[in-house]
């Protein structure tokens, strides 16, 4: 185990530093260095402090911890790891990602798992604990997001435009979304035990990392969402 | 000092702002280093600060900072000024020499109040007076720009980063109860003096990240009212926008958020507050061409406080924490934590939801 003392390194010297021998690290006192990890394979990275913009972008399978909140675009066009984040994170998580796993224990901002995509043995997994902002899996077009709704306040489990675009992919909701207007594409419904069964792994694993009950998880029911092949996706954003 | 159309420099932000409720003045080097962790979002084409409370001595006056491309200029735009105004005190803005920060202008302040016999003649309204004094300079004066003008509170601006812009106006030795802070990447529109954020008008200032769409509509519709955009940069017209809507139409902060971060109608429409949904749609209808579209994340600073706000996709990022008496507002989390390590309530807004910050009554 090696560790990095990122209070006076820009994300180069953090990066070249994590490039060197060495399989196992931990950054103490990250302050917004961006691009951290990025396109990394075989580490093992712990972040102590709040890493920047672009954590773990086109990961390759590596496993990053982060012990605090992390900022936008985790996981940006990631293909290959897991990231486990016990805070929230900022928008666009999982950008374009198309393989791997980001686990995170808070809330989500806006545009969660943004043009997610998957392809063949290819599945990307984003399981949010709190709830999700707005445009919640806009243009997904394949991998599994899952929204657990552990949050403590009043928020709906999912903003405004859920799905909007998506064409691929599902979305699973730990909720009836009785308050949740879906876009007409789209087609939400109460999840079959055999559609839970699919995400189990996922779950079981999850609840591992941050310490949760599967039993109580599943207590709760779930909304599923796939789009609706007959009704595809037209714009929103032109006409106000 | 050469201006858009003249040069054209093409080439994302970052904003940054830190507010006591109690109203403890706070110097301002805790702002400069909270733009050290997001020096990546800016490009060396703009930084800038701007600072409440900090003229007490001066504070029934107001502050003019000013750019001059020459000492002609300066000494024709002196003239001006002292046929309306009493000027208590000009002088050179002081700087340090620092090889980041070159080919600045003239950088004067003056300390003014318009004269009563002016104002009488004109029937015109304290504020006006200066809203329109400054339109008149910056449109009609070449190589003059007030680039700040309100009481108690003054704007810093340069070409550079702003870590530097910030050591070279020696800002750790004002103290304010608020502070605001931009780093500038600009996309569209060069990167001189005038063009950096903050923008101000009286004692409104904008900092912002973001681009907005409806820049033209928007400038055609407030130009109608006398504000006049003459420094080529988007960002000006939000500052007209903000005055126009509050100093001059008496709206609420909220409401101005509601018009120009309008809800979609599809939401409007959604709305289960009936009073709540008749409100928005009596904005959109009465303000339809001051709705701001593209993405942007703002902080308004005016005399009593801050508001925060995101367009209402929410495409761009900005975060809020809290400590004590304060409340912190940055782009990045990262910001946040470089001015107060232990900030709690770490959050982020939603699109077109405005986060408004007063401080207390009689602390400023």
């Amino acid at each position: 185990m090696q560790t990095i003392d990122a209070a006076d390194l820009d994300y180069r010297a953090i990066n070249e530093a994590l490039r060197e021998a060495g399989n196992d690290f931990i950054i103490e006192g990250c302050c917004g260095q961006k691009f951290i990890a990025a396109g990394m394979s075989h580490k093992n990275l712990t972040i102590n402090g709040i890493p920047g913009n672009a954590l773990g972008a086109y990961l390759n399978n590596a496993n990053i911890t982060v012990n605090a909140n992390a900022q936008d675009a985790v996981g940006d066009t990631m293909n290959e790891g897991k990231i486990l984040i016990h805070g929230n994170i900022g928008d666009a998580a999982g950008y374009a990602m198309r393989g791997g796993k980001i686990y995170v224990q808070g809330n989500a901002g806006y545009r969660a798992g943004i043009h997610m995509k998957a392809y063949k043995e290819k599945i990307p997994v984003m399981i949010i604990g709190g709830c999700a902002g707005s445009f919640l899996g806009e243009y997904q077009a394949g991998g599994v997001i899952i929204v657990l709704g552990f949050h403590k306040d009043n928020k709906r489990i999912v903003g405004n435009f859920p799905c909007t675009g998506m064409h691929g992919g599902k979305i699973f909701l730990r909720s009836s979304c009785e308050d949740i207007d879906f876009p007409k594409q789209v087609t939400a419904r109460s999840a079959a035990a055999d559609e839970l069964d699919e995400i189990r792994e996922y779950l079981s694993e999850y609840c591992s990392d941050f310490g949760y009950s599967i039993e109580e998880l599943l207590s709760e029911p779930f909304t599923v969402i796939t789009p609706d092949s007959k009704n595809p996706y037209k714009r929103m954003y032109v006409a106000n | 000092m050469k201006i858009e159309g003249q040069i054209r420099i093409p080439s994302g932000c970052a904003i940054s702002a830190a507010i006591s409720k109690d109203g403890n003045k706070m110097s301002g080097e805790m702002i400069i280093n909270s733009m050290k962790p997001m020096h990546d979002r800016s490009n060396g084409l703009g930084g800038g600060f701007a600072g409440y409370g900090i003229y007490p001595e001066y504070k029934d006056f107001y502050a003019f900072h000013m750019f001059f491309d020459s000492r002609d200029t300066r000494k024709k735009c002196e003239a001006f000024l002292k046929e309306c105004f009493e000027i208590v005190k000009s002088e050179i803005i002081p700087t340090r020499k620092i090889p980041t920060i070159k080919d600045e202008p003239i950088i004067w302040r003056y300390f003014v109040a318009p004269l009563n016999s002016v104002l009488v003649s004109l029937q015109s309204e304290e504020k006006d007076f200066v809203a329109k004094t400054v339109m008149k300079i910056n449109a009609e004066m070449p190589g003059a720009y007030v680039f700040s003008s309100g009481k108690n509170m003054g704007a810093f601006k340069a070409v550079g980063f702003p870590e530097d812009v910030g050591v070279f106006y020696k800002l750790e030795e004002y103290e304010g109860y608020s502070w605001t802070a931009h780093g500038r990447y600009p996309t569209n529109t060069p990167g001189w003096w005038g063009g950096a954020h903050p923008f101000t008008l009286l004692d409104y200032s904008v900092v912002h990240n973001g681009e907005i769409s409806s820049y033209d509509a928007n400038r055609r519709f407030i130009e109608m009212f006398g504000y006049k955009c003459t420094l080529q940069t988007d960002t000006e017209v939000i500052t007209y926008i903000m005055d126009y809507l509050l100093r001059v139409q008496g709206l609420t902060l909220g409401e101005a958020a509601s018009v120009i971060a309008a809800p979609f109608w599809s939401t409007i429409v959604a709305k289960t507050d009936l009073d709540d949904r008749k409100k928005h749609t009596y904005l959109r209808t009465m303000f339809p061409s001051l709705l701001i579209t593209g993405p942007f994340s703002i902080v308004l600073g005016f005399e009593d406080g801050l508001m925060a706000l995101n367009d209402r996709l929410k495409l761009r990022s900005m975060v809020v924490g809290e400590k004590d008496d304060k409340v912190f507002i940055a782009s990045e989390e990262a910001a946040i934590r470089t001015m107060e390590p232990y900030a709690e309530n770490i959050w982020s807004p939603a699109g077109g939801e405005p986060v408004i910050v007063k401080v207390k009554e009689g602390a400023f």
